[in-house]
C-alpha cells in the first residue's frame, strides 16, 4: 500500500516536473536542428536532424551576441556588487538596536515597498534629469541596486546570526564601526549575502526593463535586449509573411534555429550554474517567507 | 547641544554606511514619487515640470472616458485573481506531494527543476511560448495537424491568451510558492502524523486535518501579500508573451502595458502619467487594506 502511495506521487510529480522541463528541452532540440526540417515540419520534441549550423551561423557572422553578452556580464558584475555593498551597509545601520534614527530609516526604505511614483517621473526623472539614456548606468542604476524585501532579508539576518555582544567585544577592543563590519560582521553574514547576491546578480543577468526603456545604442544591447530586438524582427517578418513576399527571404539566414540558438546561449550560464547554487535560492526563498 | 553633537559624532560612522543607500533611494523612489504632479499638469518639456500649465483633474478625467479605463482596470485585477488562486492551489499540492515523497533525491531533483523556469526572464519564456504558438511552425499547431485538426493562429485569437497567460504565469511561479509551502510544512511537527497514523488516520485525512491548517498562516500571509499588490500587473507577462500583437490588445492590456505604450510608443505622457497615478494610489490603498487584514487575522505576518 505503502508503496504503491509512494510511486503514485512520484508519478504525479516527475509529469509536473516533466511540464517545467518541457520547453526548455524544446528550446534546445530546435537550436540544434536544421533549419529545413523545422521549416518544413515544425518545432518538435523529438530532433529530426542533428546539426550545429545555427551555431556555426551566429559564431560566424561574429553576431552582436559576442558584445551583448560583455556588457550583459559587466553590468551583472558591476551591479551585484554595488547592491551587495549598499545593502548590507543599510541592513547593518538598521540591525544596530540602539542607533537613534533607526525607526525613521527603516519607515524610509520600508514605504518604498508600499507607495511608488511610477514609470513615467521615473523615466522622464533619468532620461531628462540625469541623462542616463544610452549610457551603461541606464542598466546598472534604475531600479535595481537597493530594494527593501533584500535589506530587511540582510537585517533580520544580522539580528539573529550576529550576537551583539560580539560586536560589543570589538568595539571594546577599539575597532571602529568599518572595521567591524568588515571583520565581523562580513564573514559571519556569508551566507545571506550569498543568497541576497544571487538573486540580485539573476536579477541583473535577465534583466531587459532597463534596455527597452533606457537603451536604443545597439552597441550597448544586453543579452535579453538582444533577444527582444530579435523577437520584434520576426514579429515584423511574420506579419508581413502573410503577403506572401518572404518565406524564401527569412529561409537565407536560418531564422528558426538562429533564434533559438541565441535564446539557449542567453540562459546557459544560468542552466549551468544553477544547480550548484540552487539550495541557495531555496534557503532565501524559505528564508523570506518567515517573515514576508 | 553638546551632547546632541557628542551623539552625532558617535554614530557618524554609522550615518555615512547609511548615505548610499539613503541617497539612492532618494532619487529612485522619492523624487518620482513627488514627480506624481505630472499627471496634474500639461507637460511641456520647455517649461520644465515645475513650470508646466496645471492641468487640473482634466488627463484623468480623459483616461476614466475613455474605454480602456475599464479594459486595464478590469484586466489586471481579473488576471490577479485568478493567478493568485490558481497558483496558491497547485502550489500548495505540489508542496504536500513533495513532502510524502520519501526519497530525499527525487525531492532535490524536482524542487530544482520546477523552480527552474521561476530563473529565466520574461524575453525567454516569449521565445519559449513562441515556439509552441507559432502558427507556421509551432510546435502546438504540429500536433494538431498531425491529428488531422485546424491549426489555430495563435496570435490572433484573443479567445485562448486567458488560459494561456493563466498557465505561463501558473508554469513560471510555482516553484517559488510551493518552496515556501514546503517549508512550511516541513516545520509541522512530525508526531501530529505518527499519533495520527497510529490512531489509524489515513494520508487523506491527515493532509485535511493536520497539513492544512497548520499551514493556513502561511497561505493567508501570501494571499494578503498578492492581494496587496492586485492593481499591479506583471508588465513582463504581458507584454512580452503576447509579442505586442494589436489583436490581442482586448484580453492583454493592463495598467502597466497602458502606462507603458502611452509614454514610450504613443507619447501621451499626459493619459499615460495619469494611469500611473490611478495604480499607485489605488495600490497603495490595497496595500494598506491588506496589512490591516494581516494585523488583524495574525499580526505577526503583518508588514507593519
Amino acid at each position: 500500500m505503502k508503496k504503491y502511495f509512494q510511486i503514485i506521487i512520484n508519478i504525479i510529480m516527475a509529469l509536473i516536473t516533466l511540464c517545467a522541463l518541457v520547453p526548455f528541452l524544446l528550446l534546445v532540440i530546435t537550436s540544434i536542428s536544421s533549419n529545413d526540417s523545422i521549416i518544413r515540419l515544425g518545432y518538435s520534441l523529438i530532433p529530426k536532424d542533428f546539426t550545429l549550423e545555427a551555431y556555426a551561423y551566429i559564431w560566424k557572422e561574429k553576431m552582436q551576441i559576442f558584445n551583448a553578452y560583455g556588457i550583459t556580464v559587466c553590468v551583472t558584475a558591476i551591479g551585484t556588487i554595488i547592491a551587495i555593498i549598499m545593502t548590507l551597509l543599510y541592513a547593518y545601520v538598521l540591525a544596530k538596536p540602539s542607533f537613534p534614527g533607526k525607526s525613521f530609516f527603516s519607515f524610509y526604505i520600508f514605504f518604498t515597498m508600499l507607495f511608488n511614483g511610477g514609470l513615467v517621473p521615473t523615466y522622464i526623472m533619468y532620461t531628462n534629469y540625469l541623462h542616463i539614456k544610452n549610457t551603461i548606468l541606464a542598466l546598472i542604476i534604475p531600479g535595481l541596486l537597493l530594494n527593501a524585501f533584500n535589506v530587511i532579508l540582510v537585517r533580520t539576518y544580522i539580528q539573529n546570526n550576529v550576537p551583539a555582544s560580539l560586536t560589543e567585544a570589538a568595539k571594546i577592543d577599539g575597532a571602529g564601526e568599518f572595521k567591524i563590519f568588515a571583520r565581523v560582521v562580513l564573514p559571519m553574514a556569508k551566507p545571506i549575502i550569498a543568497t541576497v547576491g544571487l538573486f540580485i546578480g539573476v536579477a541583473y543577468w535577465n534583466d531587459w526593463q532597463n534596455g527597452l526603456y533606457y537603451i536604443t545604442d545597439n552597441r550597448l544591447y544586453s543579452t535579453q535586449q538582444l533577444l527582444n530586438n530579435m523577437m520584434k524582427n520576426i514579429q515584423y517578418l511574420s506579419s508581413n509573411s502573410a503577403s506572401a513576399i518572404s518565406s524564401s527571404a527569412i529561409a537565407n539566414i536560418p531564422q528558426a534555429t538562429v533564434r533559438m540558438a541565441i535564446a539557449v546561449i542567453g540562459i546557459l550560464p544560468i542552466l549551468l550554474i544553477y544547480p550548484f547554487v540552487q539550495k541557495y535560492f531555496v534557503k532565501g526563498i524559505a528564508l523570506g517567507a518567515v517573515k514576508g | 547641544m553638546a551632547a546632541f553633537k557628542k551623539k552625532l559624532i558617535k554614530y557618524m560612522p554609522l550615518y555615512i554606511m547609511l548615505l548610499p543607500g539613503f541617497l539612492y533611494i532618494l532619487v529612485n523612489n522619492y523624487i518620482p514619487m513627488a514627480g506624481i504632479i505630472i499627471a496634474f499638469k500639461n507637460l511641456d518639456f520647455r517649461k520644465g515640470i515645475l513650470k508646466s500649465d496645471w492641468a487640473g483633474f482634466s488627463n484623468f478625467e480623459f483616461l476614466f472616458k475613455s474605454p480602456d479605463a475599464f479594459r486595464i482596470t478590469r484586466n489586471t485585477i481579473l488576471y490577479n485573481l485568478v493567478f493568485i488562486l490558481a497558483t496558491m492551489i497547485f502550489s500548495v499540492l505540489v508542496a504536500i506531494l513533495l513532502s510524502e515523497i520519501r526519497s530525499k533525491k527525487c525531492i532535490k531533483l524536482y524542487q530544482t527543476v520546477i523552480l527552474l523556469p521561476f530563473m529565466i526572464s520574461y524575453v525567454i519564456v516569449s521565445y519559449l511560448a513562441y515556439a509552441f504558438l507559432s502558427s507556421e511552425t509551432g510546435f502546438l499547431n504540429g500536433i494538431l495537424k498531425s491529428l488531422g485538426l485546424h491549426t489555430v493562429s495563435w496570435y490572433t485569437e484573443p479567445k485562448y491568451w486567458p488560459a494561456i497567460l493563466i498557465f505561463i504565469n501558473v508554469w513560471k511561479g510555482l516553484g517559488y510558492s510551493a518552496i515556501i509551502y514546503l517549508a512550511s510544512i516541513l516545520g509541522i511537527d512530525q508526531e501530529l502524523y505518527e499519533a495520527a497514523a497510529i490512531d489509524g488516520t489515513g494520508k487523506l485525512k491527515q493532509i485535511i486535518y493536520i497539513t492544512l491548517p497548520l499551514i493556513k498562516p502561511t497561505i493567508i500571509t501570501m494571499l494578503l501579500l498578492q492581494v496587496g499588490r492586485i492593481f499591479y500587473s506583471d508588465f513582463g507577462l504581458f507584454y512580452q508573451v503576447p509579442l505586442n500583437s494589436g489583436a490581442l490588445m482586448d484580453v492583454t492590456n493592463t495598467i502597466d502595458t497602458y502606462v507603458f505604450r502611452g509614454l514610450m510608443t504613443l507619447g501621451d505622457i499626459s493619459m499615460s502619467s495619469a494611469a500611473g497615478v490611478y495604480q499607485s494610489i489605488v495600490g497603495f490603498i490595497l496595500v494598506m487594506l491588506a496589512n490591516w487584514f494581516t494585523r488583524k487575522y495574525s499580526s505577526e505576518n503583518a508588514l507593519f
